[in-house]
């Protein structure tokens, strides 16, 4: 592939209009860190649940998170860097247990070839022991970085069972958004919906209204996040909110159903609804997405 | 004739205590646990315009009870009871859920209540 040819050309040559999806966002930016330069773009992988043993809805769950591993690899354009938006194992009442599911995790994403990976907690690797382990394996559970001017938040909501933000990282997170202009393009990365989708399958944060409250002020806000195990895509105000799908099981449509049971495995077509995606800046606050399926071949 | 009327005036004398005493007990009081990954019982069933108040414990560890239709919610912390006072208005099949993680299982931790006419 030549030097000069970008993402934006590869999209458009490799026909990716349909399944694409532009974030909502308003034209035109001022980030804190600069004016926005390059495209760039990132992978968003989710809810790999290392460890879950359920045969009747992913017989190869030792496998998938592999595959999409060497998927990432095989990508035609590499991502600048990962992130990988919580439950990242699946939980367990055994300390040890969670350890060494959680090392075994890492063993695994080690060989991804991009090293810049966004680690963040889901309920099932952090929920348990407030995050104690989480944060030995992977670091703080929440954090923000930059990247070519777009303001990157790590938000946790998950550390506490109880799906709280808390007082603590909302002190914390209003310092941060206090420092920035209010139309810095700002990202969001999260396990749970900020916002009520589904409060009678727990698919909400309990004060996921305080955060988006903070947020509003700011022109130029998407949120990624996981938890839900299949794509959805929802509008609180101007600010854009993508769920991305899972590596181990997908889950009915939020509310479609009595219970959130996992969808069972259909041998006709392996690997239903889990994938990753790729999310590719484009200006302020618009964002284009890609999905990618776990391939089963 | 004066002992008919000394058995009336009994009874309606009784009736009047027991109407008293059920008004003194204060409304219906409906035990709960919370266990992983279930509540005991997962079907409650309670009458329109009846005031109960839902009684929960949890013997291993912290839970959580939630009726988002109903705005009824409680932490349940092991060792306490979460007494939820509730006296319902509409008839219908409402569901809960515990919604603080409780383990491999708390997805399908959950249950209803049961409002008749």
């Amino acid at each position: 592939m030549p030097a000069d040819f970008d993402r934006r050309d590869f999209l458009r040559l490799a026909g990716v209009g349909a399944g694409v999806v532009f974030a909502s966002g308003l034209a035109g930016c001022a980030a804190r860190a600069g004016a926005p330069s390059a495209d760039f773009h990132f992978v968003q992988l989710s809810d790999s649940h290392w460890g879950f043993n359920g045969p009747a809805v992913n017989p190869e769950a030792k496998t998938t998170l592999v595959r999409a591993v060497a998927e990432v690899n095989a990508l035609a354009m590499p991502p600048d860097f990962i992130v990988f938006t919580g439950d990242l194992t699946h939980t367990t009442d055994d300390a040890q247990e969670r350890r060494k599911r959680m090392r075994e995790f890492k063993a695994i994403v080690a060989d991804l070839k991009v090293r810049d990976i966004h680690f963040l907690p889901g309920e099932h690797d952090a929920s348990l022991d407030r995050g104690a382990a989480f944060q030995e394996f992977f670091g703080p559970t929440h954090y923000t970085f930059d990247y070519h001017g777009v303001h990157f938040i790590a938000l946790d909501n998950v550390s506490d069972p109880a799906a709280r933000v808390g007082d603590e990282q909302l002190a914390w997170l209003a310092s941060d958004l206090a420092a920035l202009d209010k139309d810095a393009p700002v990202v969001v990365l999260t396990h749970r919906p900020l916002f009520d989708l589904a409060p009678q399958w727990d698919w909400a944060t309990r004060d996921g209204d305080q955060v988006v409250a903070q947020l509003m002020p700011h022109t130029n806000v998407t949120v990624f996040y996981g938890h839900i195990h299949q794509e959805h895509h929802h509008e609180t105000g101007h600010i854009a909110h993508h769920a991305a799908t899972s590596l181990i099981f997908p889950l009915p449509a939020p509310g479609s159903q009595p219970k959130r049971e996992p969808l069972k495995w259909d041998p006709a077509q392996p690997y239903r609804g889990l994938g990753f995606r790729e999310v590719e800046r484009r200006d302020a606050a618009r964002f284009a997405i890609e999905q990618h399926g776990i391939q089963g071949a | 004739m004066e002992r008919r009327l000394l058995l009336a005036g009994c009874a309606a004398t009784l009736l009047a205590a027991a109407s008293r005493a059920a008004t003194e007990a204060g409304p219906r009081r409906i035990p709960v646990v919370a266990r992983k990954f279930v509540f005991i019982p997962n079907e409650i069933t309670i009458r329109q315009g009846e005031a109960v108040v839902l009684e929960f414990t949890a013997p291993e560890v912290a839970m959580g009870f939630f009726a988002p239709e109903l705005g009824l919610r409680a932490l349940i912390v092991p060792g306490e009871v979460a007494k939820v006072p509730f006296t319902a208005d509409k008839a219908g099949r409402f569901d809960f859920l515990c919604d603080v993680f409780c383990g491999d299982g708390h997805e399908g931790m959950n249950g209803h209540l049961v409002v008749s006419t």
